[in-house]
């Protein structure tokens, strides 16, 4: 073995000694529970850790990442919301209403961090979108409805009749309802509602749709993002524009769909996590709405559902599927 | 496990054991299979949180909470002795009506709780935690209500309603109204389920459309583990195995959550569940054949 390999070794183990070191500087926690596994909620959570590494705190380096989900039942998301406040993370990521109120109602001290709610105010995890001066912010995926009518007015110039299939169950469904049945009208057209309970009702609501709307316009619901290639079937052969909220369902077969990026909400909201992580109080950030909407649009789709697509709306798009 | 993992899984139990008597009174004492109790639980959560949500004082909302389950159950046995639906049949058709309705109770798929007042607030006892005074309030309301049933089933009205369920030819000879029995005993039933839900949107922050899923396999689970791990034909002795049955339930949920470091994810935490179930179950069974081969 000669010198200049000796020396090698030695810088490498001085390094590891260094990396190890400045693990036990910052070993810090985040605790992650969804209520139930599904793309758009799994694709937040993928964003909160691809944020946190892009910061510098990744497993490798000390940080202790858990994640867990309730597979859709509240009494386990209750349990997980117990188990994470006896670990004591330094933060708790709640992604959706059920689980976030379930962490919120168990601590009042461990920064809690919600995203993918649509109405937090309502649920009562913070008074209202300013910092709220509790332990808890985060990241609401409410989407501005003005540019979804403009958007359906884009595709359908001629529409009066909006209909929309969703589940009467899912508290974020029901706010979208309630705002457009206000706000379709300020645009001289109306709602025609289609309610789905289960994913396998969405197909014989869309058709209940048939003959009495001009386009059907769903919004993040998780029945019908589910079930959506049931809603594309009736679209394709009844001739009905489907326009969508979830920009992975213009791939399905909707014509256009202005949406929030479901992994760059979760980076958003990984980025509130740092800042927590490095000394922030949550109390003190303001909670926040997605920053970044993309439109997706099908040009296919749109053929077979008897629409022709403006070159404006075509051109302004960020992925456009033939 | 952590205490407050602990604190939280018999918090938890506890409102389960309240399902899980409930259970008990129809599936056992009745031998009536009711499945209303996965609409009847949110439906006591939804009116207790709708009330409370308008100012009501929460013990009245719980209470009216409870009334409302118990005459959703009336109503499942009204639809068999009355109109004659088989009783699976009948339990299925209030189960989906519930669902409509609840939503109907609370206007909305989801009635948060977390700044009102709630039974736990109210009777909390200044310097207990209330991670850890939750479980004791429930604890002494879960013995009261098995004493009740204790006693309930010891009167001439209890036995006739036990004797309906064993046999309900014998019991209409002796004069026993068995239809009436059937009314009261799912009414009795769907209460303690109602109150249990009641009394979960409380503790866990709000009422949710989704909270029933389900309810009634929990509550059968912790039927089947207490038979299991406490046999007896006294009923004095299952209602207080059931309780325990839910409490063990929620344990094994609590440690399949920690159940991280052997490698399993997040979405195997059902199968960890069903495993520690089982194995608890089969126990017993073993130790029987151990003695058998012994002997």
């Amino acid at each position: 073995m000669n010198l200049h390999s000796v020396l090698r070794a030695l810088a490498g183990a001085a390094a590891v000694v260094g990396a190890l070191a400045s693990a036990q500087a910052q070993a810090q926690s985040v605790a992650v529970t969804s209520i139930v596994e599904h793309p758009a909620l799994d694709a937040v959570k993928d964003g909160v850790h691809e944020a946190l590494a892009s910061a510098g705190y990744t497993e490798a380096k000390g940080l202790k990442w858990q994640f867990q989900t309730a597979q859709g039942n509240t009494a386990i998301a209750a349990q997980i919301a117990r188990k994470f406040v006896g670990d004591k993370p330094d933060v708790i990521v709640a992604i959706a209403t059920p689980s976030a109120q379930a962490v919120v109602a168990a601590t009042k001290s461990i920064p809690v961090v919600y995203s993918a709610v649509t109405d937090p105010v309502a649920a009562q995890l913070v008074p209202g979108m300013e910092a709220s001066g509790t332990n808890v912010t985060g990241v609401s995926d409410a989407l501005s409805l003005e540019k979804q009518i403009d958007l359906i007015k884009k595709v359908v110039p001629e529409a009066k009749k909006v209909g929309m299939v969703y589940n009467p169950g899912e508290a974020n469904s029901v706010v979208v309802v309630k705002r457009l049945r206000e706000l379709l009208p300020q645009s001289g057209m109306s709602l025609v509602e289609a309610t789905a309970a289960r994913t396998v009702d969405v197909g014989a609501a869309a058709r209940s749709l048939v003959g009495k709307v001009d386009v059907i316009y769903t919004n993040t619901d998780n029945n019908v993002v589910s079930a959506y290639e049931s809603l594309v079937k009736v679209g394709n052969s009844a001739k009905i524009p489907l326009v969508a909220s979830d920009t992975d369902s213009v791939k399905r077969g909707a014509i256009a769909a202005l949406g929030v990026n479901y992994h760059d909400l979760g980076v958003q909201t990984g980025k509130l996590v740092v800042r927590i992580l490095k000394g922030e109080k949550p109390g003190a950030i303001a909670s926040e709405t997605s920053s970044k909407l993309e439109l997706y649009v099908n040009t296919g789709a749109a053929a077979r559902q008897g629409v022709t697509l403006s070159d404006a709306l075509v051109k302004s798009a960020a992925q456009v599927i033939k | 496990m952590s205490i407050y993992s602990m604190w939280g899984a018999l918090e938890i139990g506890l409102i389960f054991g309240l399902v899980a008597l409930g259970v008990l009174i129809s599936f056992r004492v009745l031998n009536f299979p009711d499945l209303t109790v996965d609409g009847s639980f949110p439906l006591g959560g939804a009116t207790a949180a709708i009330l409370i949500h308008h100012g009501m004082d929460p013990f009245m909302a719980t209470g009216a909470a409870t009334l409302a389950a118990g005459f959703a159950g009336m109503v499942t046995g009204w639809l068999n002795v009355r109109l004659k639906i088989m009783d699976l049949l009948a339990s299925i058709l209030m189960m989906i009506a519930l669902y409509s309705i609840n939503l109907r109770v609370m206007d909305a798929p989801n009635v948060p709780l977390i700044t009102d007042p709630t039974v736990f607030t109210v009777l909390q006892p200044p310097g207990i935690e209330d991670y850890v005074a939750r479980p004791l309030i429930l604890l002494a309301l879960v013995v009261v209500a098995k004493l009740l049933l204790d006693w309930f089933f010891a009167t001439q009205v209890g036995l006739a309603m036990r004797s309906t369920g064993s046999n309900p030819r014998m019991a209409r000879a002796q004069g026993i109204r068995t239809d009436n029995m059937v009314l009261l005993g799912m009414a009795i039933s769907n209460a303690l389920v109602g109150l249990g839900g009641a009394l979960f949107a409380q503790s866990q922050g709000g009422a949710d459309i989704s909270m029933g899923i389900g309810t009634i396999v929990i509550g059968l689970a912790a039927v089947i583990i207490g038979e299991s791990i406490l046999p007896s034909r006294r009923l004095m002795l299952a209602t207080l195995a059931v309780v325990i049955g839910a409490v063990l339930y929620r344990f094994f949920i609590a440690l399949a959550l920690n159940a991280d470091f052997v490698g399993l994810k997040a979405q195997d935490l059902n199968l960890v569940t069903a495993v520690l179930v089982t194995v608890a179950l089969v126990i017993p069974l073993a130790k029987q054949r151990l003695r058998k081969k012994r002997a």
